[in-house]
């Protein structure tokens, strides 16, 4: 190896990206991918480390120098099947993991410089796929007889289906909506992940054999007894944390006041955004969005693109407690998003007819670390003051649907309603249910679901091969 | 998709029946449940209680005023026609049981709503008196359906075309001050809602409702259908649609159906001219 091509001396490839300006009155993906030349440019950066941190950070275990030493010698698909063998969902995981957190936080490369962009790497090689139509799907083993129903088409439900297909079971999966994918769907906006692509690597999860049904919502459209009933031998439940949480202080019921998976709903999978689709989009001029998460960044760039002429993240810590992926902040930051920190909303005010007219905030200040081991913030006295808008999005988190919870009372629940599953198999305190997901960690990340869901299918196909529950 | 297996045109032409297969869903509703319909691809999802339930012929029955944009395009649909998605049952059902005395008052639209839980009081062996509202005669629906399943029916018009001139509050305080009934079910418009757990309250009448509040999703996830009730928000789409009348804020919920009321007028507006453009 020459020296200049040594792997310290090849900078990050930076991943073009639509410009702030233009991006920011359309709903297209931001960023748009490396080229084959930039992919195997920036793999050559990988030092192939004899112990793998990078994998150790991966909660599905993708052979990630592996992987990234075919994309060195140009064998794509050879590359993206190695992926194929850990994770069913590359094109959705290379663009919304927060990779800095997980197998990119533990590069060594990182350390002293810049990791290898290994989310950048991993989309490259789903989407080359996708677009060569040449996809090789994992071989099934042949059928066993045994049926299962999946509870929820989110990461967890998808990763388990596919996961169990593969594995010879009669999978069927059960989506309350009328569209699969879950949070990838009505949560995460079509400019960070597309929602063709959702559905492509649906398809594929289809291809394998997976059967769908949707607008089935288990325990009342179906209890999970009769589920049993009607002949399933296992069923694992991944149904999310969508319960909205609003911020309990006067004048949330306003006209103009809505939680962020109503906006998030309203515009991703009911598509507001597209004049040919009927349902209409909570419009705001001058818009505040509440917390500041990865969801509060999603809300904030969609009110941008739906024309907002001011949007304002209102947070009571700093920017360096925001719970956001930092790619995210600075999107939303080029994009035009004014961040409005160490201020809490105190209360919403309205006009005659209803309507939110503005929200009244109170300045914070940090103090000593709280549970969290993130600085308290504390309210600066008399330092109340208004910030004028037409709509707020509540974007503080969720907690669990208590559809299934208040149906289901064999199912044990944790004290805020969350399902108690065992964590390394998925198994809950109902004979042969397992559960998954967000319903069980309360909000995590895509990768982490399928890391659970990944987990739930082998002590699945376990017990399905005449093991116990 | 959904089949709609019956049509009717009630109601001076902008009220319309459907019924509905959809199997899985007629197999587990109960009175008082609700689903959500969406007409296609690019529709809205809309919630509407469910008028009637035939487990046995696995259909649905749906009654809905043509007034937004996507309740006509519901209108628009006819028998062999159907619906790309329908969910539920949703919502929780009626709490049933022999009260003893019960006064059902169905308006507009709500006549439909209150339907299957009259019919199913009047099965808990319930004396069933129900009052029906309408401004005239011709925008009645459901009359001999209602008839059929009450001990009595009292019909109000709001010109006299049909039965007795006035309000269905007018007859609902004869009722109240003559004979003592157990329970009230008053099911139709906000303001008709409105003024009669107002009435009912004064004599200390239980009083049921259901509200109708924007929703999206249906299963507790958007918080759209967020109601007051007893000074507490609660979520129509899981904890109701039934409430107790005397705790609801129904001007919260008046000024919340407000919510898209423009965007609602402009696309009903571009649908019309899209219609006309089309003849």
């Amino acid at each position: 190896m020459k020296k200049e091509d040594s792997p310290r001396k090849v900078p990050r490839q930076k991943m073009p990206e639509q410009a702030p300006e233009k991006r920011r009155k359309n709903f297209e993906e931001v960023t748009l991918g490396f080229s084959p030349e930039m992919a195997v440019m920036e793999a050559s950066r990988c030092l192939e480390c004899k112990k793998p941190l990078c994998v150790e950070g991966c909660p599905v275990g993708v052979p990630i120098p592996e992987f990234i030493n075919l994309i060195k010698n140009k064998d794509f698909s050879g590359a993206v099947r190695r992926i194929r063998a850990k994770n069913a969902l590359p094109a959705i995981c290379g663009r919304v993991c927060p990779q800095e957190n997980q197998c990119e936080g533990k590069c060594i490369l990182g350390k002293k410089g810049e990791s290898v962009s290994i989310g950048g790497l991993e989309r490259f090689l789903a989407d080359f796929e996708r677009q060569s139509g040449n996809i090789e799907l994992p071989k099934k083993d042949k059928s066993t007889g045994s049926r299962i129903a999946v509870v929820g088409s989110g990461p967890a439900g998808l990763t388990v289906a596919g996961d169990l297909s593969v594995k010879g079971h009669d999978v069927t999966m059960f989506e309350a909506f009328h569209k699969t994918g879950g949070v990838l769907v009505y949560g995460i906006p079509e400019f960070r992940l597309p929602k063709s692509i959702v559905e492509a690597e649906v398809g594929l999860i289809e291809d394998l054999g997976v059967k769908i049904e949707c607008n089935t919502v288990i325990g009342l459209t179906s209890s999970i007894d009769e589920l049993f009933e009607e002949g399933f031998d296992a069923v694992f439940v991944a149904v999310g944390a969508g319960l909205p949480k609003f911020m309990e202080i006067p004048g949330e019921n306003l006209v103009g006041v809505c939680s962020a998976n109503e906006y998030l709903t309203r515009t991703n999978l009911m598509k507001a955004y597209d004049p040919n689709y009927d349902t209409p989009a909570p419009s705001g001029k001058n818009v505040v969005v509440l917390g500041a998460g990865n969801v509060a960044m999603d809300a904030a760039r969609t009110a941008m693109r739906l024309g907002a002429e001011s949007v304002k993240i209102v947070y009571r810590r700093s920017m360096a407690e925001m719970p956001a992926r930092k790619e995210e902040i600075h999107h939303a930051e080029q994009e035009g998003i004014e961040f409005v920190l160490l201020t809490a909303p105190s209360k919403f005010v309205g006009n005659k007819d209803g309507f939110l007219s503005g929200m009244e905030c109170i300045k914070m200040e940090l103090s000593e670390p709280d549970e969290s081991g993130r600085r308290k913030p504390v309210p600066v006295k008399n330092s109340e003051y208004i910030i004028e808008c037409d709509l707020a999005v509540i974007a503080v988190g969720s907690g669990a649907n208590p559809i299934l919870a208040k149906k289901e009372p064999g199912i044990a629940l944790s004290k805020y309603g969350y399902i108690i599953a065992d964590q390394a198999t998925g198994k809950t305190s109902k004979k042969a249910v397992w559960a998954g997901g967000d319903i069980v960690t309360g909000q995590a990340t895509v990768i982490e679901a399928m890391g659970a869901g990944r987990r739930a299918a082998d002590s699945i196909d376990e017990y399905l091969s005449g093991g116990d529950f | 998709m959904f089949e709609i297996v019956h049509k009717e045109t009630m109601s001076a032409g902008n009220v319309f029946l459907h019924e509905i297969k959809a199997p899985k869903i007629a197999a587990k509703a109960k009175p008082g449940q609700f689903v959500i319909l969406k007409a296609n691809e690019t529709g809205e999802r809309i919630p509407l209680t469910m008028a009637d339930v035939d487990p046995e012929k696995g259909t649905i029955t749906i009654v809905f005023m043509a007034i937004g944009k996507s309740t006509a395009l519901f209108g628009t649909l006819e028998k062999g026609q159907g619906y790309q998605d329908v969910i539920g049952p949703l919502g929780q059902e009626t709490h049933l049981e022999n009260f003893g005395k019960a006064v059902c008052i169905g308006g507009g639209t709500g006549t439909a709503v209150l339907h299957p839980i009259a019919r199913a009081l009047k099965n808990e062996g319930n004396h069933v008196t129900t009052i029906l509202g309408a401004r005239s005669e011709s925008h009645m629906i459901l009359k001999d359906r209602m008839d059929k399943i009450s001990d009595s029916l009292i019909i109000c018009t709001d010109d006299g075309s049909a039965g007795r001139k006035g309000f269905v509050t007018d007859a609902l305080k004869e009722i109240l001050e003559t004979e003592k009934p157990d329970i009230v079910v008053a099911i139709g418009p906000v303001p008709m809602m409105k003024a009669a757990s107002d009435m009912t309250r004064q004599y200390g009448i239980k009083t049921i409702v259901s509200l109708n509040p924007i929703m999206i999703d249906g299963t507790g996830m958007c918080g759209g259908c967020r109601v007051t009730v007893g000074g507490k928000t609660r979520f129509a789409c899981v904890e109701g649609p039934e409430f107790d009348g005397h705790e609801v804020d129904f001007d919260d919920l008046a000024k919340r159906l407000r919510a898209y009321g423009k965007e609602e007028k402009e696309a009903l507006e571009k649908h019309k001219c899209n219609l006309d453009a089309a003849v």
